[in-house]
């Protein structure tokens, strides 16, 4: 029996001037990723800083917005839904929820697209992941 | 005298439910009771630690609160539940060169009171954290962090609910013995198994009590450790270590105690199979599963198999953990279970838990802690103690 995902509103996320250009991205209905230009090396989330050289030489690039589930919870409240990790088809991985699936179906290696969600009052909508 | 610093004064709350009292209140009656334990007074500590859970600016409201007035070194690293092993490791540090002489480390709260829902509510350390952005708004909780750990296990190396439970049950058998449990009856596998799933895979069962209390420990230089009453527990070897999100190269399946254990054990100059009883913290089943593979007890991803038909009960299985019932089943005070850890370690070791669960002999123990993200964010610490 499939048990359909809650269809959940996210909370606003915090914006500051460090995030203001991937949730920007997200507006634009790009999902982006930091990438190190000292290093050439991909990361999420996406800062100023290098989390490999701590540099400010960084710069971001938008991902395909393709990839699989790496891990996945289901919080079991009333209207339940998925918390999971899903690692991007360029590699890093990231925190997301499964929206419009079947919560008895998630499997790790399961391939999935983005999807941007609207999320509460003027927030930025944030990127989730459908079953591709 | 084999140990750089030992650890004189352990005193753990017996309340469950502080409703009549405050946090600071709690934080003095734990320090008044591991002080009568060592037989010390408020007048010879002169080194306090502290964490999170302290009310004010770091310690320094405690310490006016306590009157600790003869302080010549002050230590607040916080970093969670394992704060508390690793404060043990800085006071001994902090021994050695000659900051203080007698350490007094304290934790205390009332979640429970205050009606907080530790593990299913979305929580935030307040504005500006950086990784909050990217997480807040998926609706993540300690629950379904630690549970994604757990799928991640499960699916790398076919651990199963049931191994999970086991776990469970051992700390069920050991909290039957202790008046003060949340949890004092004995649980199977299938009540586990049965349980409300709260975060798949992660049943109630899986899950620590929310509880009130504290606890508190002192540590001192030798020569005062000699003067006192107490059996002698040494500090043979202590670690720290912190984990991250690895800039998106996350890899769920290990925790830092892979790190702070190594450190313990290489300085003890021991190994995990001379370890007589270990206390692991646990927030949830998987988060001993992980640290005990971490800290060598098997090998990683063996957890599973380890932990099954009651390895970890005392007088039955290989390694007795957690004997007064663990976070599991007896308390988890302020949500930080480091410092009943340490304070479970140091009664096996004095030959001091109930004595159905007193593992024989246990010179030879170790206690871990783990506060933050099990999987991500997190700080891991580890020590081992030595009966002499």
């Amino acid at each position: 029996m499939a048990t359909m995902a809650f269809d959940r509103t996210p909370a606003a996320p915090a914006e500051s001037p460090d995030n203001k250009v991937y949730f920007d991205g997200c507006r634009a209905g790009k999902l982006l990723l930091g990438r190190c230009k000292d290093t050439g090396k991909l990361f999420h989330y996406p800062r100023h800083v290098s989390p490999f050289t701590l540099s400010n030489n960084v710069e971001f690039v938008e991902a395909k917005g393709t990839g699989e589930i790496y891990s996945w919870s289901v919080a079991r409240g009333k209207e339940p839904f998925c918390v999971a990790y899903v690692k991007l088809d360029e590699g890093p991985i990231m925190l997301t929820n499964i929206v419009e699936c079947d919560l008895d179906a998630l499997k790790c290696g399961m391939k999935v697209k983005v999807t941007f969600k609207a999320s509460e009052g003027e927030g930025a909508p944030v990127p989730m992941f459908v079953p591709a | 005298m084999k140990n750089p610093a030992y650890i004189v004064g352990a005193f753990e709350h017996p309340t469950r439910k502080a409703e009549d009292k405050s946090t600071a209140q709690l934080h003095a009656e734990v320090a008044f009771g591991a002080l009568q334990d060592a037989g010390l007074s408020a007048s010879d500590i002169d080194g306090y630690f502290c964490a999170g859970d302290a009310p004010g600016m770091g310690g320094l409201s405690m310490i006016d609160y306590m009157g600790l007035t003869k302080l010549r070194h002050y230590d607040t690293t916080e970093s969670g539940g394992s704060s508390y092993v690793i404060h043990v490791g800085h006071a001994v540090e902090a021994i050695l060169q000659g900051k203080c002489n007698i350490a007094l480390i304290t934790l205390a709260g009332r979640p429970r009171a205050e009606g907080m829902q530790t593990g299913t509510a979305v929580r935030s350390f307040g504005a500006g954290v950086p990784d909050e952005p990217f997480e807040i708004p998926y609706g993540r909780t300690i629950a379904t962090m630690h549970a994604m750990v757990a799928t991640r296990h499960m699916y790398e190396f076919g651990t199963t609910s049931e191994q999970l439970a086991w776990i469970k049950v051992a700390a069920s058998h050991h909290a039957q013995h202790n008046p003060h449990a949340m949890l004092p009856k004995v649980v199977t596998v299938e009540d586990v198994l049965n349980s409300p799933m709260v975060a798949d895979p992660l049943h109630r069962l899986d899950c620590c009590v929310i509880s009130d209390g504290g606890g508190a420990l002192i540590v001192a230089r030798p020569e005062i450790a000699k003067s006192l009453k107490r059996p002698l527990v040494g500090v043979k070897g202590w670690g720290e270590a912190y984990k991250h999100q690895s800039a998106g190269a996350i890899d769920l399946t290990y925790s830092a105690a892979r790190f702070s254990g190594a450190m313990a054990f290489e300085k003890a100059g021991v190994k995990p199979a001379d370890i007589k009883y270990a206390s692991i913290y646990d927030s949830f089943t998987i988060s001993v599963l992980v640290q005990l593979e971490d800290l060598g007890f098997c090998e990683k991803g063996q957890g599973g198999r380890f932990v099954a038909d009651g390895n970890l009960i005392s007088g039955v299985g290989r390694l007795p953990f957690n004997t007064d019932g663990g976070g599991l089943c007896n308390n988890h005070p302020s949500n930080r279970g480091g410092m009943t850890k340490v304070i479970e370690a140091v009664r096996q070791a004095r030959g001091e838990a109930h004595p159905k669960v007193q593992v024989p002999n246990a010179d030879l123990v170790l206690a871990n802690g783990k506060g933050g993200n099990l999987g991500t964010r997190h700080g891991c610490g580890t020590v081992i103690l030595e009966r002499e």
